[in-house]
């Protein structure tokens, strides 16, 4: 049943990809990012990683590509505008080129390791969410406050960035 | 059992469709969209490692990835809408003020 399932999300998580970069509609692009995003969801679950695929669901496709969606929006594009660089026929046969190269190497790789302590079986008596609370609480607690500033910066910046140029601002020899 | 070298292809063909994507297209918007397939493609992989070599802490690791990715959408689309207010483009290639 497994192996079914990984085929599924990963022929859809491909084709919306493809369909990403491809479309021409902007608005389009924005969908289909969010089939892949989905599928990326699917194949979390598929890696018993069950609380990665809800946040993935709930912050991406909720948060991050609605957020797109709006400014795709509130931007009202033109539809004439010139969508591809000029010269992009090169740039995918180039970058298809190095794409066969890395599949060649990952195919002949196994990829194997040391196993960790988090097996299924380990993983699945305590639950998932808790398992990656008692980790990202203890060994990764720096990294964790440095992201809850990050984000506030990110906060601070974004709303100074998007704020209306109020009237006097605008009559400054700025522009 | 799915080998791991399945999702790391599967990965790496993701990753390079957002390269291609932040090459070829000239609507910024669309070059963060691709960005954020590049972050997905590497999403993939951590939860991939994660599961084959049993250690949590690559799902740690998604999690910071997409607190990055929210930050990032977060600034980028308003430097987008304070550029278009600006230029009344998206188009990269008409956007050359800081080229020499």
């Amino acid at each position: 049943m497994v192996p079914i399932f990984f085929a599924y999300f990963a022929l859809v998580s491909i084709v919306a990809g493809l369909l990403t970069v491809s479309l021409r509609n902007p608005v389009h692009c924005g969908i289909a990012l969010l089939a892949l995003l989905g599928h990326v969801a699917g194949l979390f679950v598929l890696l018993h990683a069950e609380f990665v695929a809800v946040v993935q669901i709930i912050i991406y496709a909720g948060a991050i590509l609605i957020l797109y969606l709006f400014v795709l929006m509130l931007l009202n594009l033109k539809t004439e505008e010139r969508y591809f660089h000029r010269r992009h026929a090169w740039y995918i046969t180039g970058v298809g080129a190095l794409t066969v190269e890395l599949l060649m190497v990952l195919l002949a790789s196994r990829f194997s390791g040391a196993k960790g302590p988090a097996t299924v079986a380990a993983v699945e008596e305590i639950g998932n969410s808790t398992a990656i609370g008692i980790l990202m609480f203890s060994d990764y607690l720096l990294p964790f406050e440095i992201v809850g500033v990050f984000l506030l910066g990110a906060i601070v910046g974004a709303i100074v960035l998007a704020k209306t140029p109020s009237p006097a601002d605008l009559s400054g020899d700025e522009r | 059992m799915i080998p791991l070298s399945y999702y790391m292809i599967l990965s790496a063909i993701v990753f390079v469709t957002g390269v291609v994507g932040v090459l070829i297209r000239r609507n910024i918007i669309m070059l963060l969209l691709s960005i954020e397939l590049m972050l997905n493609a590497t999403n993939i992989n951590f939860v991939a490692f994660s599961y084959y070599l049993g250690n949590i802490a690559g799902q740690v690791f998604v999690f910071f990835a997409l607190t990055v990715a929210a930050a990032e959408v977060a600034v980028g689309l308003a430097i987008i809408i304070a550029l278009y207010r600006g230029k009344a483009t998206v188009n990269v290639a008409e956007l050359n003020l800081m080229k020499w």
